[in-house]
């Protein structure tokens, strides 16, 4: 189903660059639809302001029945975000992944994650530890981290 | 191998067959959901004559008779639900089969009821399909019903010109193939035929998915209908479909289980040992591709008399310690007293040096005719040499020697049982030879392949004993066990020596047939011992254990 395939990323693509979400930039890989770079900028009222993160989107030939892997690029403090760049998030997980799931809720809920952490659910248990005990030393970090690797 | 005795499984057969199959007949609901209060001495148990009071009953179920079971609920569900078949079965599925919870929830809150096992009906707010576009002719030009939503008042249809494109492969399609070429289900979320395909290959055949599989749409958890699936996707995909709903049925039930050993496709029912048992029972069970099997854990063989429990952290334990262990299962050893290498080639642990003729056990190398005698303590370790290691480390080597005592002896059964298969054929030729030298008949001569037999279970429940007594704290009742479990092991070693006597003339064959019939009637009396002390402790709460159970 590679024409499948190829066909839902391109209308995608086309549609994040015809209305693209607020803060967010999509950027195909120059020879190759099936990886996207994905930047993000840091929400307000978060540590992760005047950030910009990068990630990668990794489609594979079973896209869409098959979830697309997606990585961090830019290192950074964040509960469930480990130091490899992987992310812990419920729709992309095999078992919850829907067809019908657009790039666009993807990026957004990525998004909603930077904003609001889930030290329930966590990566990176040291972080999540410090998000819930001691929330002004945790956004400390996370702003060390952010200047020092997202700017 | 069972390990009761071979008249009991005739015992068994009578007794369930005819306890089960009136049972069958007016209440079948009882045998899928666990008995609310259980007590392993109850009358009902005692009424079977014969039957030991920690012996299980159980049945022995077809692929066909499972699925008969569950069509049966299925259709009580359906007429007492007022439902179509196909949502009775998605409600039992998503209640796990019980249906008493499920009528409970359903008349409380038939919508919600409704709702969480994915049979929301259309009128529910979901995220639909944008380019969603109905269609006036689809109720009569589908194969496909949408199962409930027929009798929920139908969404007006206003004709909308235009094409309809799925939002999976983002493939157009006009006005006219969009009857033949796409579905939705009751939420009414539609996509093109080939997409369903794809998805529903991806879920069952990639993910193994079958009961849950819900709509394609972000956020939407309508499951797709069994008569969907199977009027979607290749016949192949179905019948893994379908093996996967069976398998989903028997797993979700703490009645049944399907027989671990290979190439077998019967299932076990038992009502007799659920979950909360199985600290006080060992449901061995036999099934009719005649192996045993453990009821409780699924164990491809008879791991009594030692609890589930018990078996899991032993193993687990093994697979820890394995590298420390495996010089132990080394098949080699050397002669204590002029150090030739020997290799241990039958079952017995009464070794005889070839070379200086030096009489050892292999167990603990000490000299054999130690065993012989009242002090005999190969089988015990001893815990005094263990108690006045003083630091840590030398407590931590007396634990790993503790744990290697048990550990040997429980490998070196395991060792002597696999070679006592050896020994079979060993027999079988010895068997031959007797019939030609001394005039004994067919008949008279089965007596060996019967010992090796009774040599080869009491070799496994010795096995297990030694699991036992590791995890058995010191006490009265553990040297009681021990004393047990040295007297079957002495027993066995006698049996197995005699085994392998090789046979020179008339005489001695009567001799040999004299003393192996009454070894082996010895050895399979104080394995029964073991097992009926050991199992029925577990009922009298006699055993304590240094772990949790």
């Amino acid at each position: 189903m590679a024409s499948t395939s190829t066909r839902r990323i391109q209308k995608e693509l086309s549609d994040l660059m015809n209305s693209p979400l607020p803060g967010i930039q999509v950027q195909p890989d120059e020879d190759n639809l099936q990886i996207w770079r994905i930047i993000i900028n840091g929400p307000s009222n978060t540590p992760y302001h005047k950030g910009k993160f990068q990630l990668t989107a990794d489609f594979s030939k079973e896209y869409p029945f098959k979830p697309p892997t997606l990585l961090f690029k830019t290192k950074m403090y964040h509960p469930n975000v480990d130091s490899d760049g992987n992310l812990c998030i419920g729709l992309l997980k095999t078992e919850n992944w829907k067809p019908a799931t657009k790039m666009s809720g993807v990026i957004q809920a990525i998004y909603d994650l930077i904003e609001n952490p889930n030290p329930d659910d966590p990566l990176v248990s040291s972080i999540a530890e410090q998000y819930t005990s001691d929330k002004k030393g945790f956004e400390k970090k996370a702003a060390e981290y952010t200047s020092k690797y997202a700017t | 191998m069972s390990s009761d005795g071979e008249n009991d499984e005739f015992l068994y057969e009578d007794a369930y067959d005819d306890a089960f199959d009136q049972d069958d007949e007016v209440d079948d609901l009882d045998s899928m959901s666990e008995p609310d209060v259980y007590d392993a001495l109850s009358p009902a148990i005692e009424e079977a004559p014969q039957r030991k009071p920690y012996d299980v009953s159980w049945k022995v179920k077809t692929l066909q008779e499972i699925i008969d079971m569950q069509t049966k609920e299925i259709s009580k569900i359906q007429s007492v639900l007022e439902v179509p078949p196909s949502s009775a079965a998605i409600l039992l599925r998503h209640y796990v089969w019980n249906s008493e919870k499920l009528q409970e929830q359903f008349w409380n809150d038939p919508a919600s009821a409704l709702e969480e096992a994915g049979l929301s009906p259309p009128s529910s707010p979901t995220t639909r399909t944008s380019t969603l576009p109905p269609s006036p002719t689809r109720r009569t030009t589908r194969s496909l019903k949408a199962g409930p939503s027929t009798s929920l008042p139908k969404r007006a249809r206003s004709i909308n010109t235009g094409s309809f494109e799925c939002p999976i492969c983002c493939m157009e399609f006009d006005e006219l193939s969009v009857p033949s070429q796409t579905y939705s289900m009751g939420c009414e979320h539609r996509f093109c035929k080939d997409c369903w395909k794809e998805y529903l290959v991806v879920k069952i055949k990639g993910e193994g998915e079958s009961a849950k599989i819900q709509c394609m749409e972000s956020g939407c958890g309508r499951v797709v209908r069994e008569e969907v699936i199977d009027d979607l996707v290749e016949k192949d995909v179905s019948r893994r479909y379908h093996n996967l709903l069976n398998a989903a049925f028997v797993a979700d039930s703490s009645t049944l289980r399907w027989c671990p050993h290979p190439n077998c496709e019967y299932i076990i029912q038992c009502t007799q040992a659920p979950p909360r048992m199985l600290n006080q029972l060992v449901p061995t069970v036999e099934c009719k591709c005649g192996h045993d099997l453990c009821f409780g854990c699924g164990y491809a063989a008879s791991h009594r008399p030692v609890l589930c429990k018990i078996v899991r952290l032993w193993e687990k334990k093994c697979a820890d310690d394995s590298e420390t262990a495996n010089w132990l299962q080394a098949n080699t050893k050397e002669c204590t007293k002029c150090q030739s290498t020997i290799e241990k080639n039958g079952g017995c642990n009464h070794m005889t040096c070839k070379k200086c003729k030096w009489e050892f056990c292999w167990v603990c190398m000490g000299p054999w005719s130690e065993h012989g005698t009242a002090w005999y303590q190969c089988n015990r370790f001893d815990e005094k040499s263990g108690i006045d290691a003083r630091d840590t480390q030398a407590k931590s080597r007396a634990s790993l020697e503790r744990y290697l005592h048990y550990f040997s002896r429980w490998a070196n059964h395991e060792h002597s049982a696999k070679l006592d298969g050896e020994l079979y054929q060993k027999t079988e030729k010895k068997m031959e030879q007797m019939q030609n030298s001394g005039n004994l008949s067919w008949i008279e001569v089965q007596f060996a392949k019967q010992a090796v037999d009774v040599a080869i279970k009491a070799r496994v429940t010795l096995k297990w004993s030694y699991c036992m007594a590791f995890y058995l704290k010191r006490n009265n009742m553990t040297e009681l066990f021990e004393d047990n479990q040295r007297d079957l092991e002495r027993a066995v070693e006698t049996l197995g020596y005699s085994l392998e006597q090789s046979i020179s003339d008339t005489e001695s064959i009567a001799k040999l047939r004299q003393d192996i019939t009454n070894q082996a009637a010895y050895v399979q009396k104080r394995h029964d011992i073991l097992m009926d002390d050991t199992l029925k402790g577990y009922l009298e709460r006699r055993w304590e254990f240094s772990v949790d159970i």
